[in-house]
């Protein structure tokens, strides 16, 4: 047995004995560990070379495509395409390796390299890759699309969701197209009717007439269905429109009332809408299929621009009940709402990001207009327009753009649709034509 | 076994003609590969077809009066993440590198050498008995009255001289010197002439018997030091060498009774054991050298400025830009990031996904602003040679 004297030192023992063994390990020079906290917010530099046409007359389809593409990247903001001119390599075959010094030297950091093939009936098989220049590496894998020769720009712009969403990791919206309505004539004497385009102002198609006035269309989840508001009737109705068949139908309503300001739940099978009666206005739903309602307000005050949250439980609308136009939310039930703005001047026309995260409304405040956005509990607002009148904002399907109307002052001024980043950067024209209350389809 | 003779023009032929056939078969060989090369070349990258039909805007409207919406084109699988490796454990770089290394331990056998016990002084020479008494000088006036009496000194009496005779002069050809030094004569033979030296040597003898008491005293006596003096540093060559393979001192067993020394053994043997094995082979080759000076702030300061330039952050998602990730790599001595090290080793605050996109942000970075090197100073390479750098969007999310 070990004397009592010896146990301390016997551990001792076992202890010195662990860490001379350890020694070595802990000798081991650490590596340099630095923290990268500050960066630089500019456009990725890529470059799109003009596909390669393979057989049958692809080679003006494989130039347009490739120069749409680059057109979508550049126009969010995010990327810089590096011009043709200054490119070193020429792409001439799909299959062929990369020069990436080349791509190097120019500074593009993110490329797309692709083929068009087209057959005898002028179908179109295009082909690409996207490549990390610096790291030599394919991101995602190639990709293969078939379509016809009339169909290209979609077959460009499902190409340019997929490198989006390669480079940035989100979803994209190349592929999708803005319901709104179009204007003519005189400011004071102005025919509207619906019309249907591209996201980037592309292949315009009219709904309806311009027989009666319409306002507000909205897009239902699965962009098969649009909702507006017509003065058909002398009294404004609410409209279903089948985008397909343009076959259109009124929501059922009370001798006397107003309807206005719909908008489909996520379910796509519900709506939400205002109501005008006796000088009150509050918010409703109804159900599409069997026309049964329920009131969710009865404050006497103007309650309306309805919004649902993208999981359907809350909505969010504007209300007067405090004197000023202010955000409220309120269960999708109705109840108690509860007011998210705060700041100076008037709120309106809420409308939810389709991430769930923030809120985008028109704001009147010092005689100026502006399109912001704030945290579903009224955080963090941050105006990203001002002018003489900017209203009505529709979020991209990824969540990252807005659109919305800016009319010009004046009597020769028109209204005309826009689009900016929620970073308040690269604020663009949509459409070149007198057009107001856009309302972004969901990616197709 | 007798070997057979042959010419060396034979075997110059030989040689040639061996020559030829590995040549011809070389050419050969290089033609098959030419025209059948594809036999062998490497797999074609990964290539996902997915078939989506694009229709007219005619034809997609008839598909939605009775279908459901098209399907979206097949969902981008992105690239399966790098399971994050392990976090290394990050030492501290400044104490590693500033500690300073340990100082042999004063060997114990030195200092006990003092210690160790008087041996009995030799007996004292016979001295000659003298009739006469000695004599006492009677203490300055001025000296301390407690100083005891017997600590004075008696008066040495004069020494006597050893040698009847003096000493014999030393050759007149040597000059009195401490050291000695052997008589350098030309040599014809040799080819570079050598410095004539005139041959020294110390002075043979004394006309006297110098005593101790006679020898000055030391104004002060040193204290023996606690441990011994720094070795003073090896020439470069041999410097180089030792830092290749770095040996700890075995420290000293410490004191103890009698009946522990088989304790005290075995943790010398122990840490003596530890000390002399070799450290493990480190993943990198950093562990070969050792850390050297730390790097300055500034030397880092440079190289987070220089990754903070290229790190654009600008195209990456509202996830991707909650993602911090930690990105290590190596680089060459000259300062430039080996590609093919750079790796993600951690990842927090996103998804798969965002951590993806976070990533390649970084690598992005390393590789551009790495393609000329960052400025650091080559002679600290151990320092810089694996880096980790973390890349922290915290300032740049949109708020």
């Amino acid at each position: 047995m070990m004397p009592r004297f010896l146990a301390p030192r016997f551990l001792a023992l076992l202890a010195l004995c662990a860490g001379a063994l350890a020694l070595p390990a802990t000798a081991q020079n650490g590596p340099l560990r630095l923290e990268i906290t500050e960066g630089v917010i500019e456009p990725l530099p890529f470059a799109v070379p003009s596909f390669v046409s393979g057989s049958g007359a692809s080679g003006q389809a494989a130039q347009d495509i490739s120069s749409l593409i680059a057109a979508d990247l550049s126009g969010t903001g995010l990327f810089r395409e590096i011009p043709a001119s200054a490119h070193i390599s020429r792409i001439t075959s799909f299959s062929s390796p990369v020069q990436f010094a080349d791509w190097k030297a120019v500074n593009a950091q993110a490329l797309v390299t692709g083929s068009v093939d087209a057959d005898a009936s002028g179908r179109l098989t295009v082909q690409f890759r996207v490549w990390d220049v610096f790291s030599g590496q394919e991101m995602g894998s190639g990709q293969q699309f078939v379509g016809t020769a009339a169909g290209w720009r979609r077959i460009a712009h499902k190409i340019a969701d997929q490198v989006y969403s390669r480079i940035t990791g989100e979803g994209a919206y190349f592929d999708s197209r803005v319901v709104f309505v179009s204007e003519t004539g005189p400011k004071d004497n102005r025919a509207k009717r619906l019309a249907i385009m591209d996201y980037d102002g592309a292949n315009v198609t009219y709904l309806t007439d311009s027989s009666s006035l319409v306002l507000a269309p909205r897009f239902s989840p699965t962009g098969d269905r649009i909702l507006y508001t017509s003065y058909e009737t002398g009294f404004p109705r609410i409209y279903v429109l089948d985008v397909a068949s343009v076959n259109r139908r009124s929501l059922p309503a009370q001798e006397g009332t107003m309807s206005f300001a719909p908008r489909f739940a996520p379910n796509g099978e519900t709506v939400v809408y205002s109501v005008e009666a006796g000088g009150n206005t509050d918010i409703y739903t109804m159900d599409i299929s069997s026309g049964t309602s329920q009131r969710l307000t009865s404050a006497p005050s103007i309650e309306t621009a309805p919004s649902y949250s993208p999981d359907g439980r809350q909505i969010v609308f504007e209300s007067d009940r405090t004197g000023r136009n202010q955000l409220y939310i309120m269960s999708a039930g109705g109840g108690e709402a509860r007011r998210i703005s705060n700041g100076e001047g008037n709120y309106g026309t809420p409308v939810w990001s389709p991430r769930g995260d923030l809120i985008a409304f028109t704001k009147q405040s010092k005689s100026r207009f502006h399109i912001g956005v704030m945290r579903t509990d009224g955080s963090e607002e941050r105006l990203l327009t001002a002018s003489f009148l900017d209203e009505g904002p529709t979020w991209a399907p990824n969540g990252r753009v807005i659109m919305f109307t800016r009319e010009t002052q004046g009597a020769s001024g028109q209204a005309g649709l826009y689009s900016v980043d929620i970073t308040g950067r690269n604020l663009r024209a949509v459409t070149t034509g007198a057009a107001s209350d856009p309302s972004w389809s969901p990616l197709q | 076994m007798a070997r057979r003779w042959t010419s060396p023009k034979a075997e110059a032929r030989r040689a040639v003609d061996t020559g030829q056939i590995i040549s011809g078969a070389g050419h050969i060989g290089l033609i098959a590969w030419l025209l059948f090369g594809g036999w062998s070349a490497p797999d074609p990258l990964d290539f996902e077809v997915n078939s989506v039909t694009t229709v007219s805007l005619e034809e997609y409207a008839a598909i939605l009066s009775g279908t459901p919406v098209p399907e979206q084109p097949a969902e981008v699988s992105p690239a399966a993440p790098q399971p994050p490796e392990e976090p290394q454990e990050a030492p501290d770089l400044t104490s590693a590198s500033d500690a300073a290394p340990d100082a042999p331990p004063p060997d114990p056998a030195s200092e006990a050498a003092p210690d160790t016990v008087p041996q009995p002084p030799a007996p004292p020479a016979r001295a000659e008995v003298s009739d006469e008494p000695p004599s006492f000088e009677p203490p300055a006036e001025d000296m301390a009255a407690l100083v005891p009496e017997s600590a004075l000194r008696p008066k040495q009496r004069p020494a006597e001289r050893v040698a009847p005779e003096q000493v014999a002069p030393p050759e007149p050809d040597t000059k009195v010197d401490e050291v000695v030094r052997e008589e350098a004569v030309p040599d014809e033979a040799a080819e570079t002439p050598s410095e004539e030296v005139e041959a020294t040597a110390p002075e043979a003898a004394a006309t006297e018997i110098v005593t101790e008491a006679q020898q000055p005293a030391p104004s002060r006596s040193v204290r023996p030091k606690s441990r011994p003096n720094r070795p003073a540093p090896p020439p470069e060559s041999e410097r180089q060498t030792a830092e290749a393979a770095p040996r700890p001192e075995p420290e000293a067993a410490p004191d103890g009774p009698a009946e522990t020394g088989g304790i005290e053994d075995a943790l010398a043997a122990a840490l003596g054991a530890a000390s002399d094995t070799p450290a493990p082979a480190a993943p990198s080759a950093a562990s070969d050298t050792p850390a050297g000076p730390p790097l300055t702030a500034g030397e880092k300061d440079s190289m987070r400025i220089a990754v903070q330039s290229c790190w654009n952050v600008g195209s990456l998602s509202s996830d991707a830009l909650a993602t911090t990730v930690t990105v290590a790599f190596e680089m060459t001595e000259d300062a430039r990031p080996i590609d093919g090290t750079i790796r993600m080793i951690s990842s927090s605050g996103g998804t798969a996904g965002s951590a993806n996109q976070a990533y390649d942000a970084a690598r992005r970075a390393i590789i551009r602003c790495g393609a000329r090197g960052f400025a650091l100073p080559v002679e600290k390479y151990a320092s810089w040679r694996n880096v980790e750098l973390v890349f922290n969007p915290e300032n740049m999310r949109i708020k």
